[in-house]
């Protein structure tokens, strides 16, 4: 029976995420009665007491959409994606950090016996004289517990599994997701692969003025005493506005704060953070630039506090470097 | 492209004896889209045109990889042969395989598997390379030249008499510049107007020359070959059809005598109507509007006493500013400099003592039409001077003013010296404080000698003050070259000041699109090789815009650069290189970072209706775009390519290279 002829069946999964997905789906208001009306749930962990073994007992294909959100940190998230993958017709990578590796990704920057030391044994405020770690199998008296593994690094859900269709955003915005739900309903959806988003960037949709861009120095939110209506990027503010896919509204701009960019890169894009670091470089100390001295281009470059948690916050698991390796 | 032909040049040995051709033409035969491999000896010459024409022909290639030396020796070579052939120039591809393998390597084994993923990888590029065209650009065979100094009227005489017309744009009422203010020239002590006035008037006479005085530059648009030009004409309130330049109102103006003459560098005044100078081109009143009493206070007496002095008729108190729009195909750009105002020196006493003067106000008061009729006189007494002292370097040389050597200043106070000894006798003290003499022309150091044999006294040396006490002025000189510290009495002192960029060349460099250097002067491509070129194409420098100079180093530009621009005029169209950068509408937001950067100004902003609503996006103008690519690397969002290395022709080859072709990522 076609698709929409007849109840739609949605399953939704958080891997290692906020939480905040989660919410994004009660959002859409009472929209979610329509979804309910069109769709079963069939499994949601944050809402319905579906058992994984529910699911493996499923059919292949049976489910019809799956929203997957969080970044996949753990074995038992890399099975969850593989079981869905199995279970659901098409499936959605929900969220920044299911789409790209999301602001969990910056753990790449370490691995997990850094991860382990820093959570468990550096922390000033851990006591844990025992000095013990989590571990996949732990004796006691009683039997034997088990924790899933925790991976030596973070990846996207793509990296893991195939996905059908992203939906970026941290966490998505309510009209791309209703766009979504009501494509699967009307079963009218992008050819494969699709991100369900505009394909412009961000500053299509901010309502600032822009003008000619010349930095002279770059400066942090606070730092700035009264952020003028302008694009926050000619007032020396770091902003991804301009290498971020749309679709949001612009809405952190309204609010004067600047774009981090949770939408992931725009079409044409290979890297969100390499094209704003690229984007960066070329107008900052634009005037006079033949004349710089490297003093000065430092002093301009110290201007960056945190690059890779500047340009990479939520890409950085999916992107072209996308770990630190030691050695 | 889907039909490849690959030709490997053996250049001589210098490729074959490292690489293996032979093998790399089998290698290749076997790639998807390869229809034809060859090799030659010379794959540049004639017989090697010939191979490549005939597998176009026989063949029907439609992409062809060369696998040859460096694409800046042999790219255009080659793009010929495709097109003479039939096949589209733009889809060849170079594989460098000499100075980037062969002569690079000493393993023929390893130079082998080298060359191989080299033409392998501009194979998958080949594949991926599309046919494009050549827009064309029609010329108007007109010049604009700004500025009418010696540099300027050089330049309109150049293109006038190779039968283009000329808008030739001065600020002042006359042309002649800073080189009209001169009494000599060094080193061969020509009279400055005797040898400028002829060309002056060649220009007022030339029938291809539309001289406008008086008027400024407002505004430009459009690009290379036709630019559209709009200059203001400032109203003289002279009619000057009329004026006969008698001079009769300048005799009889209220003002007269009252306003300093900017001319003769305020040493003398002159009246609210005025002729610049006596030489001046054209030979026309100009009624100064700010200091005419009939036009401040709309009442001059019982009646404005140079409309009754005027039998011609030819004053016009109701003239107003006219915009002229003129149509162009290149800009000679030549606007002179200033000279640095040393008051800024405290130290010199400038602005302390009317007897310490610069060399342009010695010039002045050298000059026979000067404000002395040619007696050097002190400014405070008008006694002769007995003693003069030159400071050379004034500013120049300086971290804390002017880091360059303005050029002239040396010949400048050696020119002086004899001059001044012509005007005062050989009994007057002449001091020259100096840091290094540099007389680099040609006859410049004989000059020097000839002046250094002569009873001058030289220290080398910066002073560190000059004392002023009435008419008492003292200098105090440590001399490097004796290691004693001098102290000199002298009636009169001469600064050399540093030669600057015009106070307002950022504003013109802005309005021109025009980049300057870090010292303020207009900015070539490059220095050596495209001295007269700028960044915007059709745009030339000529002169003391581009950076201090002489008048032989002047006129040489100033031919250059004519030259440079009627290399364009000659031309009824102009082709475009197709391998420029394009925006695609549909993915561009508007951001303006690509706007600021382009050294070309080749981008601009456009507002467009979709959809109903008004979305901005970057458009680039494909004549003024010369394919650096910078706008590329800088767009955010990816929405520009680069026609010929877009990134799915590069990452193909990286992807050979790199047995690697997955960038992953989200897309």
């Amino acid at each position: 029976m076609p698709v929409t002829e007849r109840k739609l069946k949605f399953a939704f999964y958080w891997g290692a995420s906020c939480g905040g997905c989660e919410i994004a789906v009660l959002d859409i208001d009472e929209k979610i009665l329509d979804v309910a009306a069109a769709a079963d749930i069939l499994f949601w962990p944050v809402a319905v007491d579906t058992k994984y073994s529910d699911v493996e007992a499923m059919e292949d294909g049976f489910i019809d959409v799956c929203f997957f959100n969080g970044a996949i940190r753990t074995s038992e998230q890399e099975e969850l994606a593989h079981l869905l993958r199995r279970k659901s017709g098409c499936l959605v990578a929900f969220g920044s950090c299911a789409a790209m590796g999301g602001i969990p990704g910056l753990a790449n920057l370490a691995n997990r016996d850094k991860i382990f030391e820093t959570a468990y044994l550096d922390n000033p405020s851990t006591s844990n004289p025992g000095r013990t770690l989590p571990s996949k199998e732990s004796r006691v008296k009683e039997g034997t517990l088990t924790l899933p593994e925790f991976h030596d690094r973070v990846r996207a859900l793509h990296q893991v599994t195939d996905v059908d269709y992203f939906l970026p955003g941290c966490p998505p915005p309510t009209n791309l997701i209703l766009e979504a739900v009501n494509a699967v309903i009307k079963g009218e959806l992008p050819p494969k692969g699709s991100v369900i988003a505009p394909e412009k960037s961000v500053c299509e949709e901010c309502r600032f003025e822009k003008s000619e861009k010349m930095l002279t120095e770059i400066r942090r939110i606070y730092e700035v005493e009264k952020v003028e209506d302008r694009c926050l990027l000619e007032q020396g503010i770091i902003c991804l506005g301009p290498a971020t896919r749309g679709g949001c509204s612009a809405r952190c701009l309204d609010a004067y704060m600047p774009c981090t960019g949770c939408g992931g890169p725009t079409p044409n894009s290979m890297d969100q953070g390499g094209k704003m670091i690229s984007a960066l470089a070329s107008i900052l100390g634009l005037e006079g630039e033949e004349a710089l001295p490297d003093e000065e281009i430092e002093r301009l470059l110290d201007g960056i506090v945190d690059p890779v948690g500047t340009f990479y916050k939520y890409g950085l698991a999916a992107a072209l470097i996308n770990r630190r390796l030691e050695g | 492209m889907e039909r490849i032909g690959v030709f490997v040049c053996h250049c001589g040995i210098n490729i074959s004896s490292m690489v293996d051709v032979e093998s790399i033409v089998e290698r290749v035969r076997e790639l998807d889209g390869v229809v034809e491999a060859k090799s030659y000896k010379y794959m540049c010459s004639d017989r090697g045109a010939q191979i490549i024409k005939k597998s176009i022909e026989e063949k029907g290639i439609d992409g062809a990889v060369i696998a040859c030396c460096s694409p800046r020796m042999h790219e255009p070579t080659f793009r010929g042969v495709a097109e003479d052939g039939g096949m589209n120039p733009f889809t060849v591809e170079i594989a460098n395989i000499r100075e980037q393998c062969s002569w690079a390597h000493d393993s023929r084994e390893r130079s082998t598997e080298k060359a191989m993923k080299l033409v392998m990888s501009s194979v998958a590029k080949a594949r991926l390379l599309e046919p494009l065209e050549r827009g064309r650009t029609p010329v108007i065979p007109n010049a604009l030249v700004i500025g009418g100094g010696i540099a300027g009227i050089q330049a309109s005489l150049d293109l006038a008499n190779e039968g283009f017309r000329v808008y030739l744009v001065e600020k002042d009422p006359s042309i002649g510049g800073r080189m009209a203010q001169l009494d000599k020239t060094f080193p061969t002590l020509d009279c400055s107007s005797c040898i400028l006035t002829p060309k002056m008037m060649e220009v007022y006479h030339h029938p291809n020359i539309d001289l406008m005085t008086y008027s400024e530059v407002l505004s430009i648009e459009g690009s290379i070959g036709d630019y559209r030009v709009k200059v203001r004409r400032k109203p003289r309130y002279v009619d000057v059809d009329r004026c006969t330049g008698c001079g009769d109102c300048v005799t009889a103006c209220r003002m007269r005598d009252r306003i300093p003459d900017e001319f003769n560098m305020g040493l003398s005044n002159r009246s609210a109507i005025y002729i610049q100078f006596p030489q001046a081109i054209p030979l026309k009143a100009v009624m100064d509007s700010e200091t005419c009493l009939f036009h401040r206070f709309g009442k001059c007496g019982d009646g404005p006493l140079c409309v009754e002095a005027c039998e011609a008729e030819a004053i016009d108190f109701e003239q107003k500013e006219e915009v002229a729009e003129l149509n162009v195909g290149a800009i000679v750009v030549a606007t002179g400099y200033d000279l640095l105002d040393p008051a800024s020196l405290h130290e010199y006493g400038y602005s302390r003592s009317k007897n310490v003067i610069t060399t342009l106000e010695l010039e002045r008061l050298i000059s026979s039409s000067g404000p002395t009729k040619g007696e050097v006189r002190l400014p405070s007494s008008g006694e002769r001077p007995r003693s003069v002292t030159m400071i050379m370097c004034v500013g120049s040389r300086d971290e804390t003013q002017c880091s360059w050597c303005c050029r002239i200043g040396c010949m400048t106070a050696l020119k002086q010296v004899i001059l001044l000894r012509e005007n005062l006798g050989e009994e007057v003290e002449i001091n020259i404080l100096y840091t290094d003499i540099r007389s680099f022309g040609k006859g410049y150091e004989e000059f020097y000698r000839n002046v250094r044999a002569e009873n001058t006294n030289f220290f080398r040396g910066r002073p560190s003050e000059v004392r002023i006490r009435n008419e008492d002025i003292r200098i105090d000189i440590f001399d490097t070259i004796t290691n004693k510290l001098f102290e000199i009495r002298t009636d009169m002192v001469v600064l050399v000041p540093a030669v600057v960029p015009r106070a307002d060349s950022g504003e013109f460099a802005r309005m021109m699109n025009l980049s300057r250097s870090g010292d303020g002067f207009l900015l070539e491509a490059h220095l050596k090789l495209k001295p007269m070129d700028t960044f915007v194409n059709g745009i030339f420098i000529a002169g003391c815009c581009q950076g201090p100079k002489d008048i032989t180093d002047t006129v040489a530009q100033a031919s250059g650069a004519a030259s440079r621009a009627a290399g364009i005029l000659s031309k009824k169209e102009l082709e475009n290189d197709p391998l420029i950068a394009v925006v695609d509408a549909d993915l561009c937001s508007g951001c303006r970072i690509c706007i600021s950067l382009c050294p070309y100004s080749a981008i601009e902003p456009v507002v467009e209706t979709m959809a109903g609503e008004e979305v901005v996006h970057a458009e680039i103008n494909e004549v003024l775009c010369q394919g650096c690519g910078a706008c590329v690397a800088a767009c955010p969002s990816g929405a520009i390519n680069q026609m010929g290395f877009k990134d799915n022709q590069i990452l193909a080859m990286i992807g050979v290279l790199n047995d690697c072709s997955d960038a992953g990522g989200l897309k």
